[in-house]
């Protein structure tokens, strides 16, 4: 313990001697560190916030939404859900409730508004009455449509915040008209704002009873609708998935061996594809910090085989003291520990920094967050770097002969 | 304690064999020596004679390769690495010609060293260490590194660090050496009353007058002992002079 005590007061006082050269040699590893923690931060923080934005979308939910293999695209066969499916499952199937349907008009593209002279686009949506209760958005100002307003396709609508700022309206927006496509909506609510992800407003949309929606779209036969709904008992989800699939696929004709033309997922589902990306660059980035980690080890193997080689005559000394070989591998061995635990050290504090700058300076982006595994898992490389790297010169100081150790100049 | 009379060294027909190709030099050539406590002895010979291989061996930095040296009456020989370094570091006091103090270390962390591989804790070490150096008369010089010395104080700490641990010999390799007359005066001064405090001395020197100061001095010749004299050595009789 002792021993180990004088080695690491010893490191210490070599790296200090020669502080520029410990800087340089460390700054390999001090650059690989910085790396993986900045990027795992970054990394991270986006999981954090989305995995939190996704929370909001109960887990209970479950989201059944058309899918069109490409193959059948090419041949320009779209797969549909329509309200006929929608009226089918709340019927068929017992233990869900909340259901609605979304109707994303303009099929991904936005739709143009505009109110007196500015226009802008937004996202234009139609929702059943129970969408707010599956996706927890409230209203901050007015009020919600009702089940009435649907039902008698009013030209009425909730707002995100952005759509208020975007279409200049002054003052307070609520009983205010504007245009959605070629039909005048009158604003009733406007819902809490939610922020920015990715640099992407989320506070951009229009909420349309969706019996107005479709009046809005010209009714057609052919809409794609989404359809979401609540599971009661989180334990009966699976059994539930299975029912819709069934009463769907018979409703679709499919025969058996065909592939489902629609699918299932929940809010679960969601996060978890999305985390498999995350995992995904965190591996891969690790990688890469993991290479540039073995060359800042090599470069510490290099700075330690010349140290030993300088320092020959003092390991003479040693030796003529009374150090056994033990004391002078511990000694050297230690030495490149030290070095690399001080890389890894400054490496996580700047990496945390860049992080946390870079999270800063993007608008819109989530706070840097660094998790207790990433600065373990930095720390525990450094260590084995150095090990790894420092047991061959440590060895050659500690085979030294002391004469020929001794008499070297 | 071993027993007084008991030689602190024996040298039993020592060989030590170097091997340069198919040439094979005997550095050592059958060496039989035998030294007491509290003697203090010069070992004399030109350059090539072996006396830096017997102070080698003598030192436990090298292994005899025929022949028994026995160390306080334990055979060296047979020693294993570990305990060679043990033996340097409590039996062996070392002092050589180029000082060889660790260059980045202060006169006490120098000193403190040797007690290191003891594991004497360090507030311990301190103590001790400042005790030796102010035994050298270097008690305000404790934190001044060897590039702040002059020559003769760095001497000074080198002796101290080679007494620190109370070996049973000090081994000192032409200490004077890198020194001006005046500081290898006062130098030889510190040593004899070493001895006169009882201090096991064996000293490598090519030079008359300093071996002169001995009461025993071995002459080496090609790996033999050429005469081995007892004389009346000028420590006791004038103290801290340089005799002719």
């Amino acid at each position: 313990m002792c021993m180990l005590l004088e080695s690491f007061r010893s490191a210490l006082e070599s790296i200090r001697a020669h502080g520029f050269r410990s800087l340089l040699t460390s700054l390999g590893i001090i650059i690989g560190v910085a790396s993986v923690i900045a990027v795992v931060s970054i990394v991270q923080g986006l999981s954090y916030t989305i995995n939190a934005q996704f929370a909001g979308l109960g887990g209970n939910s479950l989201t059944v939404r058309s899918y069109t293999p490409f193959k059948k695209q090419l041949q320009g066969r779209f797969a549909k859900l329509r309200d006929s499916d929608m009226q089918l499952i709340s019927h068929r199937i017992d233990g869900i409730s909340d259901i609605t349907p979304i109707l994303y008009t303009q099929s991904g593209r936005r739709g143009s508004i505009s109110y007196r002279s500015q226009t802008s686009f937004s996202q234009v949506i139609g929702i059943g009455p129970s969408y707010l209760d599956v996706n927890s958005v409230y209203p901050e100002k007015g009020r919600f449509f009702t089940a009435d307003d649907d039902a008698r396709r009013r030209l009425v609508c909730a707002v995100g915040a952005d759509v208020i700022e975007n279409l200049e309206i002054p003052g307070d927006p609520i009983g205010e008209f504007f245009r959605v496509g070629n039909e005048w909506c009158k604003i009733v609510g406007v819902i809490e704002k939610r922020g920015e992800l990715l640099g992407f407003s989320q506070d951009d949309y229009v909420l349309l009873p969706y019996g107005t929606a479709k009046r809005i779209m010209g009714a057609s036969r052919d809409l794609d609708i989404q359809i979401q709904l609540i599971v009661d008992d989180m334990n009966r989800q699976e059994e539930i998935k299975d029912r819709i699939r069934r009463v769907l696929r018979q409703e679709h004709g499919l025969k058996s061996g065909e592939p489902d033309d629609f699918k299932v997922q929940t809010a679960e589902q969601l996060t978890e594809s999305f985390n498999k990306v995350i995992s995904t660059i965190t591996a891969v980035s690790i990688g890469i910090v993991g290479i540039s980690l073995l060359v800042g080890g090599i470069g510490i193997m290099n700075i330690m085989l010349v140290s030993v080689t300088e320092r020959t005559r003092e390991i003479g000394i040693l030796k003529a003291l009374g150090a056994t070989r033990q004391d002078i591998l511990l000694q050297f061995l230690i030495e490149a520990l030290t070095l690399t635990m001080i890389g890894g050290l400054v490496g996580v504090a700047i990496g945390y920094g860049v992080g946390a700058l870079v999270a800063s300076l993007l608008p819109g982006f989530p706070a840097a967050h660094v998790p207790l595994w990433a600065v373990m898992l930095s720390f525990g490389f450094c260590g084995a770097v150095g090990v790894i790297f420092g047991i061959v010169p440590a060895a050659k100081a500690a085979q030294l002969n002391p004469i020929d150790a001794l008499r070297y100049e | 304690m071993v027993d007084k009379d008991t030689p602190v060294i024996q040298l039993q027909d020592v060989y030590r064999t170097y091997k340069m190709g198919d040439q094979v030099l005997n550095a050592l050539d059958g060496v039989d020596v035998d030294i007491s406590r509290n003697e203090y002895i010069a070992i004399v010979g030109a350059s090539g004679s072996g006396k830096s291989t017997m102070m080698n061996i003598i030192g436990c930095l090298d292994r005899v390769t025929k022949g028994e040296y026995l160390l306080n009456g334990i055979n060296v020989s047979e020693m294993s690495e570990a305990e060679l370094a043990r033996a340097r570091n409590r039996e062996i006091g070392f002092v050589f010609q180029s000082f060889n103090l660790l260059s980045r270390a202060s006169a006490l962390k120098n000193v403190m060293q040797p007690l290191v591989y003891r594991g004497i804790p360090r507030v311990e070490r301190k103590r001790i260490a400042s005790e030796a150096l102010e035994h050298v008369g270097l008690g305000d010089r404790l934190a001044s590194r060897p590039n702040e010395m002059s020559g003769g104080q760095r001497q000074r700490v080198a002796i101290a660090r080679a007494l620190v641990g109370k070996p049973a010999i000090l081994l000192a390799d032409e200490p004077t050496g890198n020194l001006d007359s005046k500081t290898s005066r006062e130098i030889m001064a510190l040593i004899d009353e070493l001895h006169i405090q009882g201090q096991t001395i064996i000293m490598v020197t090519h030079e008359a007058d300093i071996a002169a100061h001995c009461d025993r001095v071995i002459r080496l010749e090609d790996g033999k002992i050429e005469s081995d004299i007892q004389q009346q050595g000028t420590a006791l009789r004038d103290r801290g002079g340089l005799s002719h």
